[in-house]
């Protein structure tokens, strides 16, 4: 698209500019000899105007052959061809609108007077032609630097949607080596919890596939996610783990990104339980207030438990999704104290699915 | 294989997961010659159970309560076999540096539990015979006697990851000495003694490999046996023609070599 033609304010201030133009090349007929100022404005205006649609011209042959790529001598013999075939053009209509003014008596004898103007006129006229050249490359480079931004920007958003995607859909896969473990272990000594085990694995891996597609579920379903991966936990863990939900009702309804807060739940069983001799209990809450979910999940923790290599990956990406999605419409606070471990969301409650 | 009416080996299992330590028993269970005399949920009773019962194999889980399976290799100095059980293939390299027999990923069926038993049990004929098997994987020959599990265990650490708590052991007792309280600690032939809080902890840890798994901005060699913690030095002091000592917050008076006077008047100029 032409960056002037394409655009009819831009085309309004380019031929503005050429009004002045009209008015020098008037003042340089005017001060030549022989042609009145009248004559002089009546014959540049319009003949100026039609030379600034003319030099539009110079995008086309401008973009045929880039600064950066093409020879001098290309540049050259392109552009001073185009400026002579171009001013050529000009000078005969600049006869033709003389002798049209002087055939219908408005400024009688005129085409005669002007003919000496010629060859000034030609000059005048591959001179601006180049000037055009040059103000094309400039905006040539403004609308490359600007595209090239454009991609920069559009590359970080898809990189950016390409890891939240990933985020979305890593399940542990420490988890499914685990549970996979105490399945082996049950096929001899329990085969029906074995299936079960086995039930309720499948149950959860076929909820979280079709998750990473959503960009939002209803609270409700990812609470039941929650309840199948402990599920399977708890068949690992025995009674170690104890969970205990306190979602209000307004709430289970609130969209929120999915696997939001199955990475906590995980995370406090790997970090929390998993780390206590005697078990521990996790409790989540969840409740509307102004527009606002809050959501805190808490559980019990050995501070002194040895140090663990995945420590934190968990909370880390919670924390980025919610900044890239909500910005700082959204909080997030983790805290601990003496044997607890705390984890504060608080995001817009969104009602209804959102394209976002 | 001709098998012996021999002696059986005696075995603990350490793992968290009453599922997984089943599927051990299980698979033990087919072997006659194994004795497992103690099954093990957490680091503590693991350290416990093997520095009382002295196994010949151990199957060792990484991840537990308490303790991790290499800090309960750093507190044992009884030398046995020692298998790997875990879900993470990310300790393998650090598995092997410790001379573990062999590592097995959960799950693991029978044919890969036969191996793994195979290689234990040719450990354990080996060092019958007074021999020490050099792990597969490292392929030099030792000859000599072995460092102590614990220096093993900090060699295998990786690079610019320092630890956060040293574990120390009193007999069967085990207690966590995390490095913010660590004031000093100090060489005494094959052990280092730490100083927190006012008491001292034996270890059987060379100095050098302490110093290497303790993070140098925090801590300084300075003396031939002593490590001090740099937050707890509160001056440097002249005590002899050409020496020094460091005066802890605590008015502990630690000496100070000369190589050590420049390291340590380089980071009190800072």
């Amino acid at each position: 698209m032409h960056p002037i033609l394409g655009n009819l304010r831009r085309l309004g201030l380019y031929l503005l500019a050429w009004f002045p133009i009209g008015g020098l090349i008037a003042y340089v007929l005017a001060t030549s000899g022989g042609i009145s100022t009248g004559e002089a404005l009546a014959l540049a205006i319009p003949l100026a105007l039609l030379f600034g649609f003319m030099c539009l011209s110079a995008w086309y042959s401008c973009r045929g052959t880039p600064l950066d790529h093409s020879s001098l001598t290309r540049l050259a013999a392109t552009h001073l061809l185009a400026a002579g075939l171009m001013s050529g053009c000009w000078i005969f209509c600049v006869k033709a609108l003389a002798h049209e003014l002087s055939r219908l008596q408005i400024y009688p004898g005129l085409d005669a007077r002007v003919s000496k103007d010629y060859p000034l006129l030609f000059g005048i006229a591959v001179l601006l032609y180049l000037l055009a050249v040059a103000l094309h490359y400039v905006l040539l480079t403004l609308q490359d630097a600007q595209e090239a931004e454009a991609r920069v920007l559009q590359a970080g958003i898809l990189a950016r949607e390409a890891e939240l995607k990933a985020l979305k859909a890593q399940v542990n896969p420490h988890f499914l080596f685990n549970s996979l473990n105490s399945i082996s272990a049950l096929t001899s000594s329990d085969a029906v919890k074995a299936r079960e085990m086995c039930i309720l694995l499948g149950d959860f891996l076929r909820r979280t596939l079709g998750l990473g597609e959503k960009s939002a579920i209803p609270l409700e379903e990812e609470m039941s996610l929650i309840r199948a991966f402990l599920a399977v936990e708890k068949i690992r863990f025995g009674p170690r783990i104890q969970m205990e939900e306190n979602v209000e009702k307004e709430a289970t309804e609130v969209q929120i990104p999915p696997l939001l807060l199955q990475p906590l739940v995980e995370n406090a069983v790997g970090h929390g339980i998993a780390n206590l001799v005697e078990g521990g209990w996790i409790r989540l809450d969840a409740r509307c207030q102004n527009g606002t979910l809050s959501i805190v999940v808490e559980n019990s923790y050995d501070p002194d438990a040895p140090p663990r290599r995945r420590n934190g990956v968990g909370l880390v990406n919670v924390r980025q999704r919610l900044a890239t999605r909500y910005g700082n419409l959204a909080t997030f606070d983790v805290t601990h104290d003496a044997d607890r471990f705390r984890v504060a969301l608080t995001l817009p409650a969104e009602r209804e699915a959102q394209k976002s | 294989m001709s098998r012996k009416p021999e002696k059986r080996s005696r075995t603990v299992i350490v793992d968290d997961e009453a599922l997984a330590r089943q599927v051990l028993r299980e698979f033990l269970g087919l072997h006659p010659e194994i004795e497992v005399v103690a099954e093990c949920a957490n680091g503590f009773e693991a350290v416990k159970a093997v520095t009382e019962l002295k196994p010949d194999l151990l199957f060792l889980d990484i991840q537990m309560p308490k303790l991790d399976g290499f800090e309960v290799l750093e507190l044992i100095d009884h030398d046995m076999a020692i298998v790997f059980v875990t879900a993470f293939d990310n300790y393998a390299i650090k598995a092997f540096e410790v001379h573990a027999v062999d590592y097995l990923l959960k799950p693991y069926g029978a044919d890969r539990f036969e191996a793994a038993l195979g290689r234990a049990k040719l450990r354990m004929g080996d060092k019958s015979r007074g021999g020490i098997v050099a792990p597969e994987s490292s392929g030099n020959s030792e000859t000599s006697v072995p460092p102590p599990l614990a220096d093993l265990a900090a060699a295998a650490r990786p690079p610019a990851q320092y630890i956060q708590r040293v574990p120390v052991r009193d007999g069967t007792r085990v207690f966590i000495i995390p490095v913010d309280k660590l004031d000093y600690a100090e060489a005494q032939d094959d052990y280092v003694s730490l100083c927190a809080e006012g008491k001292k902890h034996l270890k059987q840890q060379t100095i050098s490999s302490l110093e290497a798994a303790l993070d140098p901005s925090r801590f300084m060699r300075i003396h031939r046996s002593f490590i001090v913690n740099l937050e707890r030095v509160a001056r440097v002091e002249p005590y002899a023609k050409d020496s020094h000592v460091a005066v802890l917050l605590n008015g502990t008076q630690l000496p100070v070599s000369r190589a050590g006077y420049a390291r340590l008047r380089a980071f009190l100029d800072r």
